[in-house]
């Protein structure tokens, strides 16, 4: 298992260095670049801040910079987003004001998206089935910016019940929480209810209900255990990005936090915001991929993690 | 003569309603079992020998419905309990086994927990009584090496192991009945033999009634005192190893005997085979359900449905033919 462990971190190693080395590569290769805007800077001042910040060269001696003074914990200054900070600096600030909202709202989403399935699978084609179905697929449906638009001007201007910026109370995580966590908690619930109504099919449902099981204990011990597997799946990535905060919800509800960079930082090409946040993503989501490896094999005895499925 | 029953089954009739229209998987089957005893129900597939079974659990699921008769299993009538009764009843009087061991247990508990869970959830008893129950189970079908075995996976057992812990599972609550369904049809030979031993010495140990559903007939001459033969939702003969192998009156029960690879068979004999399909059970044909594939179909059969006719003792047929024969002497027994 250790072995398994530690081979897996050597290729999530490599795999973080191959998607920096191609981020850098596409980041340079859009025309433009940082210092250009409608009102150009002149000729001579345009030289002076590509030789500061080392643009003049090459892009692989760029490169070859980048990723020496990286391997040392120097990821570079922003260029303009916030000018001059260390980048590791504006990460650390900002990632745990994200991924406290993201935590939140996957928790939110768990919690309340598998049991949902499982309602949804144990009554399938009755009424509670039909209606929770209707409610989910439309959850799905709905962009996220139409939910959060939604929920503040009901609650935050219309009825005036909860705050519509920042992060201040425990009641101003409410609604970017619910926003952010709607979709995937309707994505759990479908997914449980499929591979739900698959595990109810099984042989071994019937065993359990021939041993006279009380029907709980049916569904959520001996269907439900057999049912996690997608949803492992589903929620690894899913983890990733929503820690990483959504563009949209902090955008809506004016929270400062990491989810907006992911964009601003193209659309600013700020270069060493750029490569800091894709390799940051990129670390986040190896992680959460070999964690999923890990939990299968945890939730279903079956599975060998160094061979595959028996 | 009624308190020896176990279980009484009454004209049961079990229809599932399906979009294409109404399947009567059992057209009222009548029999009783006594307590100790071992009745094979043989047919083939789709003749409602399963159906039948899953009903007297009351683990009939929708779109399958009793649609008439009784079921009294000790006294009580199972069709009129609710579900939480059903619940009590499942795995402490009334178990099941199933076909496929490979498939029956929960790949993702060990064989301890799921044993332990058969007990605990009819008995009140501390887990430390339970887990050595389930190991003094688990060698009584004859594991070794139990304490390991306890905290092993179904994956890590045979086939024929996990039908033994399947048993063990059944019998854990040591119940008055057990329904086999088609134990050891997954298995292969040998381990049928033994499976198919290991039955018979616990039956006789503890003293319970067994119902074998099987469409292999040396499993029933191996093991059952009385046979009904099913033929689409009908028992159409009944009687004890002997009446069904040795003086068969039913031209199907004929049919499946003759068609029954035998060992004292010349070499070059080949094996005759009941002609024509099963029934269709959406529109089954009018009067006898075999009638149409029946050698000695007369035209009464397929107009009339055949009364049970008794033969001798409890020895009893559906079957126009006997009606020719012992109808003078009102040997009708409807």
């Amino acid at each position: 298992m250790v072995k398994y462990i530690l081979k897996r971190i050597l290729m999530a190693a490599v795999t973080v260095l191959l998607i920096a080395c191609i981020t850098f590569g596409l980041m340079n290769m859009v025309p433009g670049g940082p210092f250009l805007s409608e009102k150009a800077p002149s000729q001579a001042v345009l030289d002076a801040l590509n030789e500061k910040y080392g643009l003049d060269q090459p892009v692989i001696v760029q490169l070859k910079n980048y990723l020496i003074h990286a391997a040392q914990g120097d990821f570079g200054v922003s260029f303009k987003m916030q000018k001059n900070r260390p980048v590791t600096t504006i990460i650390s600030e900002l990632f745990p004001i994200s991924a406290k909202v993201g935590a939140i709202a996957l928790v939110f989403a768990v919690l309340i998206g598998v049991p949902i399935g499982c309602i949804e699978a144990y009554f399938r084609g009755k009424a509670v089935d039909n209606a929770l179905t209707v409610i989910s697929t439309i959850g799905i449906a709905i962009p996220t910016f139409v939910v959060a638009t939604m929920l503040l001007i009901l609650f935050g201007v219309v009825w005036k019940v909860l705050p519509t910026v920042g992060l201040t109370t425990w009641q101003s995580y409410l609604m970017p929480c619910f926003s952010l966590g709607l979709y995937p908690m309707c994505y759990v619930a479908r997914l449980t209810r499929s591979s739900m109504l698959d595990a109810i099919g099984q042989d071994y449902i019937k065993t359990a209900r021939a041993k006279g099981l009380p029907t709980n204990r049916i569904i959520f011990k001996h269907a439900l255990r057999n049912s996690l597997i997608p949803v492992i799946t589903y929620l690894g990535p899913l983890t990733a990005y929503i820690l990483t905060g959504g563009f949209v919800v902090e955008k809506v509800f004016s929270i400062g936090g990491l989810g907006r960079y992911f964009i601003q930082s193209l659309l600013n090409r700020d270069y060493p915001l750029i490569m800091g946040t894709t390799i940051f993503l990129a670390i986040i989501i190896v992680t959460m991929n070999l964690i999923v490896d890990i939990l299968y094999k945890v939730v279903d005895p079956r599975i060998n993690l160094t061979k595959g499925v028996d | 003569m009624e308190n020896k029953n176990l279980l009484e089954i009454k004209d049961l009739k079990v229809s599932f309603f399906t979009s294409a229209g109404e399947v009567k998987a059992v057209d009222g089957i009548s029999y009783s079992l006594e307590k100790g005893r071992v009745m094979g129900i043989v047919g083939e597939s789709g003749s409602g020998k399963s159906v039948e079974a899953y009903s007297i659990m009351g683990l009939l699921q929708s779109p399958g419905k009793v649609v008439g008769g009784s079921i009294i299993f000790d006294g009580k009538d199972v069709l009129a309990m609710g579900e939480k009764e059903k619940q009590t009843m499942r795995g402490s009087e009334i178990s099941m086994i199933f076909q496929n061991p490979m498939t029956c247990l929960n790949p993702v508990y060990t064989i301890g927990n799921q044993l332990v869970e058969a007990v605990l959830c009819h008995e009140k008893i501390p887990r430390k009584e339970a887990e050595r129950r389930a190991k003094e189970m688990l060698e009584l079908v004859g594991i070794n090496n139990v304490e390991k075995r306890m905290t092993q996976y179904p994956h890590e057992f045979s086939g024929g192991m996990r039908q033994r812990v399947m048993i063990a599972m059944g019998l854990i609550c040591n119940p008055k009945l057990l329904i086999a369904d088609e134990p050891t049809t997954a298995l292969d030979v040998t381990i049928q033999a033994q499976i198919l031993e290991l039955m018979k010495q616990l039956q006789q140990k503890i003293n319970m009634s067994i119902i074998f559903i099987t469409h292999n007939l040396g499993v029933v001459a191996e093991i059952c005192d009385w046979v009904s033969v099913m033929y689409a939702g009908h028992i159409i003969e009944s009687g004890s190893v002997n009446d069904i192998f040795y003086n068969p009156k039913h031209p199907y029960t004929h049919g499946l005997l003759r068609s029954m690879p035998r060992v004292d068979a010349e070499s070059h004999e080949r094996l005759i085979p009941i002609e024509g399909t099963p029934v269709d059970m959406l529109d089954p044909p009018e009067g006898c359900p075999f009638g149409p594939r029946c050698e000695h179909c007369m035209k009464i059969c397929l107009r009339e449905a055949p009364p049970n006719i008794r033969v001798e003792g409890g020895h009893t047929a559906a079957c126009w033919l006997l009606a020719r024969d012992c109808g003078k002497e009102g040997g009708r027994n409807e």
